[in-house]
């Protein structure tokens, strides 16, 4: 099929142990945590205390703006401890397993759904926070209508899932979750799909398909947008994540909660990258006992992937949304003049001051190392060579260091948000922290302009 | 290795966090960074990293000059022989060339990184490699006879007011380079043109005439040099302006390698051969009708060019913004030429004429991109 969304601007790094399509089950974990820090711009308030035995999906705490918005255990069991940071910021909410029920909710039949009662059922079964709002990438306001909602099946990122065949089960709950979420906007939900392997996405209905093709970052939800639709002020459009449709889609069949997460765990210090099928906020090491990973060395536990995921300890749990455990070696070893041109070659480069596409057919083995230090922004043209949207991406990072709210708004604050600039973090001469400074760019234009 | 990397950590401790010599760190960070790249894992970001950088980069630069400085320095002790008429060998004109040269380098090293190291120190950040590069090119672009002294002072100046002054590496508005040449020129014109100055030892031998190409054509003498001659470089001219040949090779190393913006580069040639051109159809000098072709390989041009017009930090930003700048860079050379006899070297003012103006022309091309999303915004508000 031919590409809606062609790009050219980019890279696919292609790195060693990707995950084989090969199912299993994760070793039961036996505790949860739910971390208010994977939903980006809320402050949670706290429905529960330590002690408390709760239902599986039972709400744990809710947003502190928007009390509709509750948050809810992917379990039932007693909450073993609230682990809190500095000015008692609440880091993580451990819960520990044990049998008991689940809140079942009532679902009227899907001829009989409106948006409301939609909006209802998901608030209330902790599936709202599955929902992205651009833009900011924060948690949806379900008191609004968005513009239009975006799927994005083309994992595009190093070592990224592949969703065909890690939703190839759950296709019935897919589309049924594809229908749910027609309910929440005008027009037709855009679900992209890589162009050359469209699969059962091709059998989707109620969709508005885009095929897309490219490197890097052409997987990303902003691409699309940019492309298919741009984002104007004012405007807001929402986000869902592949399996998270098929988890909407689950509640609705169920009335349950359904927290199921697959996890690809990959690179090069798993032993047997694969794929695992656990819940939302298990612990790491319930799906590593299943794929195994090179313990002799010090490595990097990383939810998400190697360009903008969250290290986690491995002692750790995963994340709310991903679908990819990152594991690679840790990089904390000098390099004997490893600055000079076409030396280390080994290292993947997307510079041509290193042979590195020689060892690209393999796969590369990456570590950790900055490979250099922070400079000042001094190589100009080559952060636009990875960023495919019609924005400059150098002017903007420097209009959100500046804090010049006019000036990113002008460029296209709106339009991005910060795993757009993983690429650019990974490739940049002088090791500018890109997609740091995007961050903070948005919470300021949060504070600022709301 | 890993004996030499415990007693440099061992030299190290007395710099660390908290220890007396805290603040020189930068200093002694920036000479073990130098023969190890440092263990720092990422910690915010992304997780991996490019293996570039920006001493990479710079050394790349430096790796593309080299050829147009050994040429240089052979062609110093070429021109020197060639002059007094004795017999030499390449040997005899390269040690001559180096004696020369090589103490500039020195100068302006010493005199450059010594400048460096006491900002990087006063501001609390590492030392940037900007300078590894601006310090090899100041010497490459002076007269031959130009006292160290002169190069001292002008390296002082290029990197203190345009650089430091404007905030240090990333930050300058021209090219720390040309300004050290500029002020040079302005400071001391008699060291720095006439025909005196261009061929080694050229005042104390009474001998030929040592004048430049261009500077022959304003005064509307002839030009007796080949075609060849003036593309291979062995010519009177700055130490290692001379040979386009070289130039390009370096060039070619900074294309392929991605250093250097092949955009200004092919926008400088576009520029120049065209106002060359329509100049030769004019043909009412000397200089107006010296062939277009000649006008690309004589004088600075194609150095400064090829090395200074595309420093990506005094440079325009944007693409379409390199091919504006790379154009405008080469019609004001061969402009400034041409109607200015009394700076026949157009390139050195054309491109710090440019440098200033680059901030303008991105401005318009960012412009372009805001008006357009303002537009959008614009016509989204109608519709709904």
């Amino acid at each position: 099929m031919s590409a809606d969304i062609s790009i050219q601007r980019g890279a696919t790094i292609h790195l060693k142990g990707s995950a084989e399509k090969i199912l299993s089950e994760a070793s039961p974990s036996k505790t949860f945590a739910l971390k208010p820090d994977n939903f980006f711009g809320i402050v949670p308030r706290l429905m529960v205390k330590e002690g408390d035995k709760i239902a599986k999906g039972a709400p744990v705490f809710h947003a502190k703006k928007n009390p509709q918005i509750v948050f809810v255990s992917p379990v039932s069991g007693i909450v073993k401890e609230i682990q809190r940071g500095a000015k008692r910021k609440i880091l993580k909410i451990v819960i520990e397993a044990q049998k008991g029920e689940a809140i079942v909710h009532k679902i009227p039949s899907l001829n009989r759904l409106d948006r409301k009662t939609v909006t209802d059922i998901l608030l209330k079964s902790g599936a709202w926070p599955f929902i992205k709002q651009r833009p900011y990438g924060v948690l949806a306001d379900p008191d609004l209508t968005p513009k239009s909602i975006y799927i994005s099946t083309y994992a595009s990122a190093p070592l990224d899932v592949d969703f065909q065949f890690l939703l190839k089960n759950n296709q019935k709950d897919f589309q049924t979750g594809i229908d749910i979420l027609n309910f929440m906007t005008d027009t037709a939900v855009n679900l992209s799909v890589e162009s050359s392997y469209l699969g059962f996405f091709e059998n989707i209905k109620g969709v508005n398909l885009l095929p897309v093709k490219g490197p890097h970052p052409a997987g990303n939800v902003s691409v699309h947008i940019h492309k298919h639709d741009p984002i104007n002020m004012g405007e807001k459009v929402w986000e869902v994540r592949p399996e998270d449709v098929a988890n909407i889609g689950k509640l609705f069949t169920t009335g349950e909660f359904s927290a199921r997460r697959t996890i690809a765990v990959a690179g090069e210090s798993v032993s047997y990258p694969h794929y695992v099928i656990t819940t939302i906020g298990a612990l790491i090491s319930s799906v590593t006992d299943i794929t195994g990973y090179d313990n002799k060395q010090q490595n990097r536990f990383i939810n998400g992937d190697v360009l903008t995921g969250n290290a986690e300890a491995p002692d750790g749990y995963l994340d709310f949304h991903n679908n990819l455990l990152s594991i690679i070696p840790e990089g904390n070893r000098y390099r004997m003049l490893g600055w000079l041109p076409f030396v280390d070659n080994k290292i993947p480069s997307l510079s041509k001051t290193s042979l590195s596409w020689l060892f690209a057919s393999k796969g590369h083995s990456v570590d950790t190392n900055m490979n250099g230090e922070e400079r000042a922004f001094v190589v100009t043209g080559e952060m636009e060579k990875v960023f495919p949207m019609n924005i400059y991406p150098m002017q903007l990072l420097k209009a959100c260091m500046a804090g010049d709210i006019e000036r990113m708004e002008a460029l296209g604050i709106y339009e991005v948000l910060p795993e757009d600039f993983g690429l650019i973090d990974y490739a940049n001469t002088s090791k500018i922290e890109a997609q740091e400074i995007i961050k903070q760019g948005i919470e300021l234009m949060i504070k600022e302009v709301g | 290795m890993s004996f030499l990397r415990r007693k440099l950590d061992d030299l190290k401790k007395p710099f660390e966090k908290g220890q007396k010599w805290e603040k020189y760190a930068p200093a002694i960070n920036a000479f073990d960074t130098f023969l190890f790249v440092p263990n720092h894992t990422t910690q915010t970001g992304a997780h991996i990293r490019d293996a570039v950088d920006l001493k990479r980069t710079m050394v790349t630069v430096i790796i593309a000059l080299l050829p147009a400085l050994i040429y240089g320095i052979y062609n110093t002790g070429y021109q020197y022989f060639i002059q007094t008429g004795e017999a030499f060998t390449f040997l005899d004109a390269f040690i001559h060339g180096s004696w020369k040269i090589i103490p500039m380098i020195i100068v302006s090293y010493v005199v450059g990184l010594t400048i460096e190291f006491i900002f990087a120190i006063y501001r609390g950040h590492e030392v940037n490699e900007g300078y590894l590069v601006t310090g090899l090119l100041i010497p490459m672009i002076m007269p031959v006879d130009i006292p160290l002294w002169m190069v001292a002072i002008s390296v002082a100046f290029a990197v203190l007011i345009a650089k430091e002054a404007f905030g240090g590496t990333g930050m300058n508005i021209l090219n720390p380079a040309l300004t050290a040449r500029a002020f040079a020129f302005f400071a001391y014109p008699t060291y720095m043109s006439g025909n005196k100055v261009w061929v080694s030892e050229a005042s104390n031998i009474d001998a030929i005439s040592g004048e430049t190409i261009l500077g022959t054509l304003a005064a509307g003498g002839n030009v007796n040099y080949s075609f060849f001659e003036m593309f291979q470089g062995s010519i009177p001219g700055s130490i290692a302006e001379t040979s386009a040949l070289f130039v390009v090779i370096g060039a070619a190393i900074l294309i392929a390698t991605g250093v250097g913006s092949w955009r200004i580069m092919l926008g400088g040639v576009i520029g120049a051969a065209l106002v060359g051109f329509l100049f030769n159809l004019w043909g009412a000098n000397a200089l107006m009708s010296f062939s277009w072709v000649n006008h690309l390989v004589v004088g600075g041009f194609a150095f400064g060019l090829v090395f200074m017009a595309t420093d990506p930090v005094s440079a325009a930003q944007t693409n379409k913004g390199k091919w504006v700048y790379g154009i405008l860079v080469g019609v004001f050379c061969i402009l400034i030429r041409v109607f200015n006899p009394a700076y026949p070297e157009g390139v050195m003012l054309a491109i710090l004429l440019m440098n200033v103006f680059a901030p303008t022309i991105d401005h318009y091309v960012i412009q372009g991109n805001i008006n357009k999303r303002k537009k959008r915004w614009a016509s989204a508000l109608k519709t709904v």
